[in-house]
């Protein structure tokens, strides 16, 4: 029997009823599979942010997310414009997201500086008008 | 006590194994099995929602019998605020105490009075605890016992205040035997209750060993006789003085009115459990910054939506405010009480019962079997295997409480299967 799991999510664009959908449904499995509080708290939120990411910023993309005993993997992949500069992004309150984003709620400047706080190591890797991969990880033991 | 006492319970003769009550339950606590609905009690938080669909009458909850009052040489009603909503015209709440006096209780004790104290007891915690916010209310037992079984980061913010009746229980224990010099056993503390989750708390209290309420009746069998009974207080001019609540206790009846008592805008309230769901999802995900306080229950419209209630929620809740309107803000009685005398005393532990696999190697092997086999259901959510959806039939099936055959789905292709063998055979 495998020792993982894989988990894929299509992440639709500009479709704010339905973003928080995937990482919401990685939160009730990762519960049922009694990983603890702590690491779901992390895996929820660093997700959700990512995902919320995904349909603010590029056009929608898709999550993988791998789950093993050891750790739980999450790889998002979208086709949307990069980031300029990573440095900047990742600085909390920094933020490019449209007004009418920032009306519904979104928009803070929190969304990378989160998903570094709540995973345990993240990767980034960008270009310019192809695309960004952002890889968290959260370790369970 | 069993720590997954449940209040709900079904009639057997009169089930259908129909699938509405599977539909509804928001834990997904309920199959039917063998015709029968059955409900897993580790599952079951208390809502009553399968009490209020069930089309046969067939869910009932457990409370105790009017005649428990005949166990006690000295009993105190304590009617829970929601109980006010219930009558037509009602201007003077002393009115429904004196009658519950005649109804054969020999004092009353307003919970909305015990209320007012927790509301002034959440004040001062939520000022020593600003490090916890958002603090989440525990009033409704139902909200409790869900956050238990599914929101275990969200333990850490719930209110460890006792709920207002049980604060009212003690407070009219001791006024009691005050008053009558009778031991503490020989006093009946009865709640006039609008929940069944009223009584899973008594039995078995999240938060503290021992509830002080020695019975719960339920507000719709009292309210036939108590309903003549204030009639003949009225016409008679017998009305006591008994009330010792304001505005703030009499609201705590309704979403909102416990939010309310703590006197700041910075609160959130919600009602009804699917909606509780969701503000406990979000919450979890740290969606909320900056909120002091969640009010959440788990009727529509709080309290007075409670399954044993006989009024309409919303048509209740004017009633409680125009009741209301000429009380005064607050009667605390109890102005010097300290957080730490009515503090919780043991913590809410997680009870994961969700839980696929022992261990997260056969967690993972069962979700990936969940996963395959719900590829293979046909997602239609039938409720005929009597699972309330594909997926929750096959955690059934990997939990091993289930066969793939249970969907008929399944099952017919099978059929079809063997019936082109055998006609081959036949050929």
């Amino acid at each position: 029997m495998s020792q993982q799991i894989e988990l894929k999510y299509n992440i639709s664009a500009d479709d704010f009823t339905r973003a928080g959908e995937a990482s919401s449904d990685v939160k009730s499995k990762l519960k049922q599979m009694g990983v603890s509080p702590e690491s779901v708290r992390k895996v929820a939120i660093a997700m959700y942010e990512g995902e919320i990411n995904m349909v603010i910023h590029a056009h929608g993309g898709e999550i993988k997310v791998t789950i093993s005993p050891e750790e739980i993997l999450m790889v998002l992949k979208d086709k949307g414009p990069g980031i300029p500069d990573i440095d900047l992004a990742m600085q909390a309150g920094y933020s490019t997201a449209p007004d009418k984003v920032r009306s519904l709620g979104f928009g803070a400047g929190m969304g990378l500086p989160n998903m570094k706080k709540y995973s345990d190591e993240m990767n980034i890797e960008t270009e310019l008008g192809i695309g960004t991969t952002v890889t968290m990880s959260v370790k369970l033991q | 006590m069993d720590k997954f006492f449940t209040a709900v319970r079904l009639q057997e003769d009169l089930c259908k194994g129909c699938i509405n009550c599977i539909k509804r339950c928001p834990t997904q606590a309920i199959r039917v099995r063998k015709g029968k609905a059955v409900i897993t009690k580790e599952f079951c938080i208390d809502c009553g929602e399968c009490i209020r669909i069930c089309p046969h009458h067939a869910k009932l909850a457990v409370y105790d019998p009017i005649s428990i009052l005949n166990n006690y040489e000295y009993t105190v009603a304590l009617p829970a605020p929601a109980l006010y909503g219930q009558f037509n015209n009602l201007e003077d709440v002393n009115i429904v105490l004196t009658a519950l006096k005649k109804f054969g209780f020999d004092d009353v004790y307003e919970v909305s009075g015990a209320a007012e104290v927790v509301s002034a007891l959440s004040r001062k915690y939520i000022e020593e605890h600003q490090e916890d916010l958002p603090l989440i209310s525990t009033a409704c037992p139902s909200v409790v016992r869900l956050i238990r079984v599914r929101f275990p980061n969200l333990i850490e913010h719930l209110l460890p205040i006792k709920a207002p009746v049980d604060v009212a229980a003690s407070l009219a224990r001791e006024r009691a035997m005050k008053d009558t010099g009778l031991p503490g056993d020989k006093i009946g503390i009865i709640f006039i209750s609008p929940c069944p989750a009223k009584v899973s708390a008594v039995k078995d209290p999240l938060g503290y060993e021992k509830s002080d309420v020695d019975g719960v009746l339920a507000i719709k069998d009292i309210y036939p006789r108590l309903l003549s009974l204030m009639k003949e207080v009225e016409e008679k001019r017998e009305v006591e003085d008994l009330a010792i609540s304001g505005k703030i206790g009499i609201s705590w009846g309704g979403t909102g009115g416990e939010a309310g008592g703590l006197l700041t805008d910075n609160y959130l309230a919600a009602d009804g459990i699917e909606n509780v769901i969701r503000v406990l999802e979000d919450l979890e995900d740290q969606k909320f910054s900056a909120l002091e306080f969640i009010e959440l229950n788990a009727c529509n419209g709080g309290c007075v939506g409670g399954v044993l209630t006989v009024e309409n929620p919303f048509v209740a809740k004017v009633k409680l405010k125009r009741l209301r309107k000429y009380m005064p803000v607050a009667c605390n009685h109890l102005p010097q009480a300290k957080v730490k005398d009515w503090e919780w005393t043991e913590g809410v532990t997680y009870e994961p019962v969700f839980k696929l696999g022992l261990n997260m190697k056969e967690s993972i092997e069962r979700l990936a079997k969940v996963e395959e086999l719900c590829e293979k259901f046909p997602g239609l959510d039938c409720g005929s295997c009597g699972a309330p959806t594909c997926k929750a039939l096959a955690e059934d099936v990997v939990r091993g409480i289930a066969g793939e055959q249970d969907c008929i789905h399944i099952l017919r292709q099978y059929i079809h299967k063997l019936s082109g063998e055998i006609s081959k055979l036949d050929n």
